[in-house]
């Protein structure tokens, strides 16, 4: 185990005046609830909600021309930057040789030959490594994670909340895209991303700024949202957790996600280990299920049956405060894995039916 | 901090009441809020037999499922089928209708190994 100290967000000493209840999470020191996770999903998904995301990493890569910054990125990540014009951003994929997932990221074209790339908090070196040792010469890479503070407004009243702190004409992206906002002499970035299911806004920005933010979008009417609600709010709208759903040894076409593999440019890392699997057929399916009634709510590494056949393992679950009832995700057999499929699930030795379901399991008022 | 004074407190935050020979066991408010969230709870079956210490029911909040031990042994004889429908009640009133299950206590000396609400709260460094 790692014995290096938490880290904490700029945001840390707001978490604990506004009542945070402090974990581990990832390395860093984090909110887990404020109020009440219940309390804190229903607000995001009917109002408005505010979470410190400034553990996640921040990158940047350039290049003298974008067809060398878009050549590189094409051949290092799964899905196709050259269809992104300037301040249109994608979700996409660094995979391993093998096509397992080592990370699921979003990226935007931040300039005709420079882009932004948010990727996850437990990945940040990783990922860097990765994709600086794979890089092409003249393609610039800089890690810029430790420069900043970051939080996603989300839920239906963001938009407002968003105007109201930073005024009417403050730019409003649309859904994926990134835009810079001006604010007290610095630049936030404002991409219309979210791992709720919702409307919202992702900001990144100098840690400075990270205590004006956060009181100015509660001061306006956002509530702060600890992590228990983001894992309730984003299993409900089935985005995939890397760690639990993604891992080295799924992909992204296992896990649902074949929108953002474009499988037909020329190379990418883990596309040959992709088309070995499109010609075998796909084995295994990351499936959305729920509970029938009232019964203990998934949890990872429960075992999934059909009959006496182990068919599959829950890979994330809980119990969804919209749906009122536990919900879960989890690989699945292909020939088990079709919706309205009645599996069991073996919950502390006694098996109780699950039901797959179609994705997403609730859907939000996301444009 | 509001534990009653009549009842007896586990290290690992359950309650006993004591009526005659039958006790009452739930989780304290502590336990409650440190949990959050109650959405779940499986009651053990009536007729079972528990030792002192061992787990004798789950009780899942949203983020986890966390055994919850019998404070003493004995015989279950009565489970509160109310959290079947409204789990909740571990939260809102976890001294009271939030009560888990009952047993016949099979050795009232097992009783002197708990706490009573002011050693429970000093645990707890309140």
């Amino acid at each position: 185990m790692e014995q290096e100290p938490l880290k904490r967000t700029a945001l840390h000493t707001s978490h604990i005046e506004s009542g945070g209840r402090m974990v581990p999470f990832g390395g860093w020191e984090m909110p887990v609830q404020f109020r009440g996770i219940i309390e804190e999903h229903n607000a995001v998904r009917t109002k408005s909600g505010v979470f410190d995301i400034s553990h996640m990493g921040e990158f940047f890569v350039s290049a003298d021309s974008p067809e060398k910054v878009d050549a590189c990125l094409n051949r290092l990540l799964t899905n196709d930057v050259s269809r992104l014009k300037v301040g249109q951003g994608q979700y996409s994929f660094l995979l391993n040789e093998q096509g397992g997932v080592v990370d699921d990221l979003i990226l935007y074209r931040q300039s005709p030959n420079t882009f932004f790339v948010v990727v996850n908090a437990s990945k940040i070196d990783e990922d860097f490594a990765r994709l600086t040792a794979l890089s092409d010469a003249g393609v610039e890479w800089s890690n810029r994670s430790g420069e900043f503070s970051a939080v996603a407004l989300q839920g239906p009243e963001s938009v407002d909340i968003y105007r109201k702190a930073f005024g009417k004409d403050a730019p409003m992206p649309s859904r994926f895209e990134l835009s810079l906002l001006a604010w007290r002499e610095q630049t936030i970035l404002v991409a219309r991303t979210g791992y709720t299911g919702e409307d919202g806004v992702e900001l990144f920005f100098p840690h400075s700024l990270a205590r004006p933010v956060w009181s100015l979008l509660l001061e306006k009417g956002a509530m702060p949202i600890g992590l228990g609600a983001r894992d309730t709010l984003r299993m409900e709208a089935c985005y995939p957790l890397n760690g639990n759903d993604l891992d080295a040894t799924t992909t992204p076409l296992e896990a649902g996600m074949s929108f953002a593999v474009a499988i037909n440019k020329p190379d990418f890392v883990g596309k040959n280990a992709l088309t070995v699997q499109i010609a075998a057929g796909l084995s295994r399916k990351l499936v959305a299920f729920s509970i029938e009634g009232k019964g203990a709510p998934p949890r990872s590494h429960y075992q999934l049956f059909l009959g006496t056949q182990k068919v599959g393992e829950v890979t994330s679950g809980t119990f969804s405060p919209s749906l009122q009832k536990g919900i879960g995700l989890g690989y699945v057999s292909a020939h088990a894995s079709a919706p309205g499929t009645v599996l069991d699930m073996e919950v502390r030795g006694q098996r109780v039916p699950i039901v797959i379901k179609p994705k997403p399991l609730y859907k939000g008022h996301s444009l | 901090m509001n534990n009653p004074s009549h009842l007896h407190y586990a290290a690992s935050h359950e309650w006993l009441a004591l009526e005659g020979e039958t006790g009452t066991v739930g989780i304290t408010d502590h336990a409650q809020h440190e949990l959050s969230d109650v959405v779940f709870v499986q009651l053990p079956k009536i007729g079972s037999r528990i030792e002192a210490g061992a787990s004798a029911a789950v009780v899942e909040s949203v983020k986890a499922a966390s055994d919850i031990y019998s404070p003493v042994g004995g015989e279950v004889v009565g489970v509160n089928t109310e959290l079947e429908t409204n789990p909740a009640l571990v939260n809102t009133d976890p001294f009271g209708a939030g009560w888990i299950f009952k047993l016949r206590v099979s050795n009232p000396a097992e009783i002197s190994a708990l706490k009573n609400a002011a050693d429970y709260e000093k645990s707890l460094g309140v």
